[in-house]
């Protein structure tokens, strides 16, 4: 098999329609999914504001969203993909249901780096007269901040793997290409291509994260 | 007249799903303006409860706390987190921001904490310059200015402790508590930081409160002690004349213990003692003990010797003596000594200031 122009373009396509998808996601995936965690965290038993009425019903949410088969969701959401980007296919799209799969994953990433935060430095604030929110913004965000950088970039790895499912609906990206050509066509060259591309640009996630994630960390030095 | 903490029969019960324990029973404390009031107890007494009630850390399940004449019980959250801010607090393990330097850790009570501006209070009145301004006087206080930059991570126990003090003395509070605040440190630096907290007291007026299991602490800056023992507040009064006529058995067990800690140090004095001298230790057994040995040999051979140390010692069960004696320098003296408490039946063994244990 020879290698066209037109496959160079198709990958350059794939690649950035990746990157569109899952940096998107990710940042609506935070945008609910921090909330959630800092909410779940706040509320917990053993957190600065228990309450658990609301913690039990995000409890319940995360837990359902996230038992959701990805593809199924996918499905499932079509109405509210329509409803909020104007039709249920194309990358676009896809954002919807990746956002919504990521959020409650990013929720429960963050609830465990918050609760990872020393009691004693929570309680020093509250001695000091603190009130929730100043904990929350100037304690818990701050102390937390390796762990949640950690957390992003497990969150980009993923929500990358998913997007990888976007071609049921048109998505584009990388895995549609791996999937029509690997699968459906067994031209394994195309779909080596496209996976080695994928590994690429999950090792550059990494790498940059767990990067910035160290030198953030004022623990060691 | 009403002091600065007065607390009254306060109680404190947890409560878990299967049982509820009793921390705190009827305690009442009356803490003056100027006092360093020293609160103590065996781990498990209720000591940090109790320190946690005087700011409603954890709210008490029965009796009243009174700060200046207010009830804490009585205010809304808002005036609370208002008290709290006059209230300092410091900890064992002095719970600093780890992602924050150390002038950003004093700053923080000063920016961040007590009431916001919106409710009347002060929190954001200050500019962060007026703030850093503050921060670095404080850090002259406790002697760490050259450690401005610096995190947490950086800093031994001790100025890690150092940088706790002045980020509670940040907001002028009136009452600083101390929860075990030197236990996790050596003890020069449990010197220095106590010296620290004396001059605090002295320069600034503020009341302290200390908790913590060493009886050394207390001797050393305490003008008043509470004993609490089970939960319940065993004796009280000032640190004199507790040390003099300890009236229960907690007291007397605390300061026995105390007299463990001091020893350390004095060993180290006895070591310098025993330098060029022939030292040697002997060991009592249970039947040995009949005879006044040690005054029989003074007599015998009319010369005075020295005992650097006497004790008793729980070995298997067994109550055994122990004694060292540091000897005339005549070598002729020293060798018929041994022989004669060899003799009579007793251990003897040279030692060079390493021998005790």
């Amino acid at each position: 098999m020879e290698w066209t122009n037109e496959m160079t373009i198709m990958m350059m396509d794939g690649v950035r329609e990746t990157l569109f998808m899952t940096l998107l996601s990710t940042i609506f995936g935070y945008l609910l999914g921090l909330p959630m965690g800092v909410a779940l965290a706040v509320t917990d038993d053993n957190g600065i504001r228990p309450n658990p009425v609301i913690y039990k019903v995000l409890d319940v949410i995360a837990n359902v969203v996230r038992s959701i088969p990805f593809l199924i969701l996918l499905i499932l959401l079509m109405p509210l993909t329509k409803l909020l980007v104007g039709r249920s296919y194309g990358t676009a799209a896809t954002v919807v249901p990746l956002t919504v799969a990521a959020a409650p994953f990013i929720g429960r990433m963050i609830e465990s780096s918050l609760n990872e935060v020393d009691r004693g430095v929570i309680e020093a604030a509250q001695s000091m007269g603190a009130d929730t929110m100043t904990i929350i913004v100037r304690v818990l965000l701050v102390e937390a901040r390796t762990s949640i950088l950690v957390g992003v970039t497990i969150a980009l790895g993923t929500i990358l793997g998913y997007s990888a499912m976007a071609g049921i609906v048109g998505g584009g990206g990388l895995g549609d290409i791996a999937m029509r050509y690997g699968y459906y066509r067994y031209e394994k060259e195309i779909m080596f291509v496209a996976v080695i591309l994928l590994v690429v640009l999950v090792q550059i996630f990494q790498t940059l994260g767990m990067k910035m994630s160290v030198k953030l960390d004022r623990r060691q030095r | 007249m009403a002091g600065m903490i007065e607390v009254r029969s306060l109680g404190k019960t947890f409560v878990t799903k299967d049982a509820s324990v009793e921390a705190l029973q009827d305690i009442n404390l009356s803490i003056q303006k100027g006092d360093i009031y020293g609160i103590i107890g065996m781990s498990g007494a209720g000591k940090s409860t109790l320190v946690r009630c005087l700011n409603f850390l954890e709210r008490p399940t029965g009796g009243t706390v009174e700060i200046e004449g207010r009830d804490l019980s009585m205010l809304s959250e808002k005036e609370l987190r208002a008290q709290r801010a006059e209230i300092a607090m410091i900890f064992q393990h002095f719970n600093l921001l780890m992602q924050k330097n150390v002038i950003d850790n004093i700053c923080f009570p000063l920016l961040y904490a007590g009431v916001s501006r919106k409710d009347g209070g002060r929190k954001g009145t200050i500019s962060r310059e007026d703030a850093r301004k503050r921060a670095y006087e404080l850090l002259e206080i406790v002697g760490l200015t050259e450690k401005a930059k610096a995190y947490p991570s950086q800093l031994s126990g001790g100025q890690k402790q150092r940088v706790a003090i002045a980020r509670a003395l940040a907001a002028n509070p009136k009452i600083l508590l101390c929860d075990e605040a030197t236990s996790a440190l050596d003890p020069q630096t449990t010197q220095s930081i106590l010296q620290l907290l004396k001059q605090i007291n002295r320069e600034f007026g503020i009341t302290i409160v200390i908790i913590t299991h060493e009886m050394s602490v207390v001797r050393e800056i305490c003008s008043h002690v509470a004993i609490i023992g089970d939960g319940r507040l065993v004796e009280q009064g000032r640190v004199a004349d507790i040390f003099s006529q300890p009236k229960t058995k907690e007291a007397r067990e605390l300061i026995v213990k105390g007299r463990g800690e001091e020893r350390r140090t004095l060993e180290g004095r006895q070591k310098d003692l025993m330098k060029g001298k022939c030292c040697i230790r002997i060991v009592f057994s249970v039947n040995s003990s009949f005879e006044p040995v040690i005054a029989n040999m003074v007599l015998r051979f009319g010369q005075p010797i020295n005992i650097l140390r006497a004790d008793t010692k729980n070995v298997e069960g067994i109550a055994r003596g122990e004694m060292i004696l540091s000897l005339p320098d005549d070598v002729k003296m020293q060798e018929d000594m041994k022989a004669y408490l060899t003799e009579r039946g007793l251990a003897v063994q040279e030692v060079d200031g390493y021998g005790m244990d």
